[in-house]
């Protein structure tokens, strides 16, 4: 099958790659880009482990194909930390142990980060449906949902 | 005499008898004196959880009995 | 209750060693691992839930450009019965044979063959170009079919095991079990009041959100390397040795990180098709499930039909009960019948009883152990009873389970008297809740019911490395599932005597560390936890030998106290004490560098109970129930690391409401699963679940040394019925089956 070549920008870098049409960015950002952080839990868009930002706009990358990157800019886990160390939201994530195997993690920090950006002081309800699109099995949510407030708080008051 | 317990669903192996009074200083000596009385039941026993005095062993083969233990055969624990 | 103990850094809740790792997407789990020239490998399933196979034609596939190698059942060894070993037990025959179908297929989505291929797109048509042909047989889809007289056979050498008289004709029925004790008649004579009731459950998968994944890579002198994600990858090379019949010392596993199991990674299921396929192209293969895999092919638990009969006197005091527990096996014998017998009636004094339970054949996946397997099934029975005669006896429903509390002493219905338990402490706990204590919200329901689970130890192995500078480093065998690595960098630094922040822990792969058993039974951080502790002291103890060469004084007289060999009280030596980093210092003068061992078979796992409180409200036009606030009070012993503790508490309280609101396997009538996929298999997300309160109980167990009991697998016990005893306490209706999804109490409301 002929591959299409793809121009786009993955965490602030310009990336070009080559990939067949039915291909998902899931697949081209893990086999391909080698960006295995985002995870692949389900491949229907029904469990958010592989939530990343297409132009600002959460998606789940193995709804969106490959070639539909063309010309967009992309962040995913591994764009969230600088230089000057990790994110406030992973830092919560961390200090509220709001994981525990951590497979749902990078989609949930990505979720969030979407979440905060739009809406930086939202109530608990807010954040349950906004993250309703992430499934984690593990922990309940209830440190979850304690990392993200604290996370709001932080970003909102730097300490 | 250690009193030992055989669980319902192992009397088949004991001719029906439920419980025994053995003399043996360890678990080992315990399994070869039930060996001598039943002898179908070792391997189906040696591969049994056992609770001595109320502690659970999954492998109890080297455990100490006293005079007055009671030990009772029971089916592993398996978890998730 | 034990004296409280002042420890340093136990009972503190630090970030985990592993977690800049895991929120930055660097950590590889199981589909991560990429190898050069690596092709993928994919199954294909059978489309029928009971058929013999007549033929498997591989040529077609195997002619295709970029198809480098496929497989089917001709190409393993002959099955052979025998123990699989390890945590879960079993018949390596039906683990074969579950991995890969030989005469027939069991299963809609069982494995039929397998193929590799340049990409994954491309082994996917390959499977398309396998012929198969078979010759459909009728399905066994419930209890019911399996157990009658005349029920087709899944397996026709099948002969119900433990029965009084070795039965002459073969079943679906795979084993039965009894237990028993006093007098069960008289026992019901001497009651007041008697209550019965019938429940049945669904399967349910344990829903694990990273799907199976593994990575082999087998060179030409026969030596496979495994990359995958699993509770246990010295079980694993154990398991692929006998299916494969290779040599162990041939078989590397290396544990990925893994992104949940509760149970259901336990079980080997792709590894052995993606060796034999690598062995065959001589590339390394990967092999991922799709999710539709996983809910058809692996895991689930048991669907159970259960019934309980309950007599108790007008004091609440219980006289006798029975139960009658049906699990489903799946396709090969093994559900958790025993745990749930053993456990139904465990919480409670109880002087006549008696239990039979089965292990049923059925034509859908083979079961797997999922988080206190056996256990929530039946007590959802038991502690919907208590409920029913709490009201009937009009006693407030913590104190009849009070009145009843198993306590250290009381012989537990599976045997052994208890040693000290926290049952009664967990019951008292939840009597005094703030939750217990307030109002009921108006117009909801609330809710409670006790868990129980046994908890093991099996083996394992640590060392621990002092560094030059004095930090230490901890090798074990446990795949980290859910923080377990913070917890024996918190047993290692209060051993010792440092800080958290010196101690790292690494999981060693099979070549580089003893064997371990399991990630699994909440034993890691009792049976682990115990090896690294030995392991400290090994390193205190030559420690102490160094200190005493270097000071020209006699061993017995140098002690080990925070974190630096003394002088004994008494001893005349002008010396400054020798911390870690002093003596890791000075190691290359006093025998080279430190390092401790230890091995061991972990006995004495301390039993764990909860109990669970819910206040739920339910929709009556829709019949959707809501969870308004749940809270889950648990003995864990002692907490190392209470903030994962709280976080199994809450994480198997979820999974449990989940199971108890919406989650089961729909099969139509052909056997075929219905919902294999997270949008109509449907596990709780963040909206339908409120914050989880949670109350850790400390009654700590005397075997371990610092009190450990483990604490995974209880929390999912108590849930199902706590909703269940909510829902009829909010509608007045007992809804004897589950999921409570709203078409099931939508009915239920309308029949009343």
């Amino acid at each position: 099958m002929n591959k299409v070549q793809v121009s786009t920008s993955i965490n602030g870098e310009e990336v070009e790659f080559l990939c067949e049409p039915q291909q998902t960015l899931l697949e081209v950002l893990r086999e391909t880009l080698d960006k295995t952080g985002t995870k692949e839990g389900c491949s229907t868009g029904d469990c958010g482990a592989c939530s990343v930002l297409l132009d600002d706009r959460l998606v789940c990358s193995c709804l969106v194909l490959g070639v539909e990157a063309q010309g967009s800019e992309i962040s995913t886990i591994e764009g969230m930390a600088g230089s000057e160390g990790l994110h406030p939201i992973q830092q919560k994530f961390l200090e509220h142990a709001a994981l525990q195997c951590g497979i749902c993690t990078p989609g949930l920090i990505v979720a969030t980060k979407a979440l905060l950006d739009k809406n930086p002081n939202p109530d608990e309800e807010t954040i349950r449906y906004w993250l309703a699109g992430n499934l984690c099995r593990c922990t309940g949510y209830d440190k979850i949902v304690r990392a993200v407030q604290d996370a709001a708080k932080e970003l909102a008051h730097p300490a | 005499m250690a009193k030992v317990v055989i669980p319902d669903h192992l009397l088949t192996l004991t001719g029906g008898e439920r419980e025994v009074e053995v003399a043996a200083k360890n678990f080992r000596e315990l399994l070869i004196a039930l060996e001598a009385r039943w002898p179908d039941s070792t391997v189906v026993l040696g591969k049994c959880a056992a609770a001595i005095d109320g502690q659970i062993y999954q492998d109890a083969f080297l455990e100490g009995l006293n005079p007055d233990s009671e030990v009772f055969f029971m089916q592993r624990i398996e978890g998730g | 209750m034990a004296e409280a103990v002042d420890y340093k850094v136990i009972g503190t809740s630090p970030v985990r060693p592993d977690g800049v790792d895991k929120v930055t997407g660097r950590a590889q789990y199981g589909a991560d691992m990429n190898l050069p020239n690596m092709i993928y490998g994919k199954v294909l399933r059978s489309p029928h839930a009971h058929a013999r196979i007549k033929s498997v034609d591989l040529s077609k596939a195997l002619a295709m450009p970029g198809v480098y190698a496929a497989v089917s059942g001709a190409d393993f060894p002959q099955a052979q019965h025998g123990e699989i070993g390890g945590e879960g037990g079993g018949d390596v025959a039906d683990l074969a044979k579950n991995i890969m179908a030989r005469d027939k297929v069991l299963y809609h989505g069982h494995a039929v063959a397998a193929v590799a291929a340049r990409s994954v797109q491309l082994a996917e048509a390959a499977l398309e170009a396998i012929d198969v042909s078979y010759e459909p047989l009728p399905p066994v889809l419930d209890l019911d079919a399996a157990m009658a007289v005349d029920a087709t056979l899944l397996d026709e050498n099948c002969f119900t095991k433990n029965l009084p008289e070795k039965p002459d004709k073969p079943s679906n029925i795979a084993a039965v079990m009894q237990l028993a004790r006093g007098d069960v008649e008289a026992g019901f004579a001497d009651a007041d009041v008697i209550v019965e009731g019938e429940y049945r459950i669904p399967m349910a998968h344990q829903g694990y959100i990273e799907p199976h994944a593994c990575t082999a890579s087998v060179n030409e002198g026969g030596q496979a390397t495994v990359w995958c994600c699993t509770q246990g990858h010295f079980e694993f090379r154990a398991m692929a040795s006998k299916v494969l019949n290779m040599n162990i010392a041939d078989l590397k596993f290396i544990a990925s990180e893994i992104g949940g199991g509760f149970g259901g990674k336990t079980v080997l299921y792709l590894e052995p098709l993606a060796i034999l396929l690598s062995q065959k192209s001589h590339r390394p293969v990967k092999m991922t499930m799709t999710r539709e895999e996983v809910f058809r092919a692996t895991g689930p638990t048991s669907g159970t039909h259960c019934k309980v009969k309950v007599g108790a006197k007008k004091d609440g005091t219980l006289t006798a009960a029975t139960a009658w527990l049906a699990y489903e096996a799946g396709a090969f014998a093994g559900a958790p019948m025993g745990p749930g017998a053993m456990s139904i009636f465990a919480p409670y004094r109880l002087d006549n009883f008696h239990i039979e339970a089965l292990d049923v054949l059925v034509n859908k996946p083979k079961v797997a152990a999922y988080r206190a397997p056996g256990a929530p099934q039946s007590m959802h029975a038991m502690e919907c009873a208590l409920d029913d005669l709490a009201r009937e006896l009009g006693m407030d429903p913590i104190d009849l389970r009070m009145k009843n509390a198993a306590e250290e002493g009381t012989q537990a219905p599976y045997g052994p008297k208890f040693p000290a338990i926290g049952f009664k402490a967990c019951l008292e706990a939840a009597k005094q809740h703030p939750h217990y204590t307030r109002p009921i919200p108006e117009g909801a329901g609330r809710g409670v019911a006790a868990g129980f689970w046994f908890n093991v130890g099996m083996q394992s192995s640590a060392e621990v490395h002092i560094n030059e500078n004095g930090t230490v480093t901890v090798v074990e065998g446990n795949p980290d599932i859910g923080g377990s690595r913070a917890s024996m960098c918190l047993m290692a630094a209060e051993t010792l005597g440092v800080t958290y922040e010196q101690v790292r822990t690494l999981i060693g792969d099979t070549e580089s560390t003893g064997f371990s058993n399991v990630t699994g039974g909440s034993r890691t951080t009792f049976a682990t936890g115990m090896a690294v502790v030995q392991a400290c002291e090994d390193i205190i103890a030559q420690c102490k030998a160094r200190a005493a060469a270097t000071w020209g004084v006699d061993e017995d007289q140098v002690e080990w106290e925070d974190g630096q060999a003394v002088p004994a009280p008494g001893v005349n030596a002008d010396v400054k004490p020798l911390s870690l980093a002093d003596i890791a210092a000075n190691a290359a003068r006093t025998g080279g560098p430190l390092l401790g061992r230890a091995s061991l078979n972990a006995q004495g796992a301390g039993a764990s109970f909860a109990v669970n409180i819910a206040d739920v409200k339910v929709d009556r036009d829709t019949g959707k129930v809501d969870v308004l606030s749940y809270t889950a009070i648990q003995d864990a012993g002692k907490a190392i690391h209470p903030a994962y503790v709280e976080g199994q508490m809450q994480g198997g309280a979820a999974q449990g409401i989940g199971w108890a609101l919406n989650e089961e396997y729909i099969f139509n009538t052909d056997g075929v699963m219905e919902n294999a996929g997270f949008l109509d298999y449907r596990i709780p997300v963040a909206s339908d679940l409120p914050m989880i309160d949670t109350q850790i109980i400390e009654v700590p167990n005397p075997s371990h040394p610092y009190g450990v009991r483990g604490v995974g697998e209880t929390p999912i016990v108590a849930p199902l019925a706590v909703i269940a005893n909510a829902v009829r306490a909010a509608t007045g209706l007992r809804i004897n089956d589950l999921p409570f999804s709203p078409p099931r109490v939508l009915e239920a409301l309308d029949n009343a």
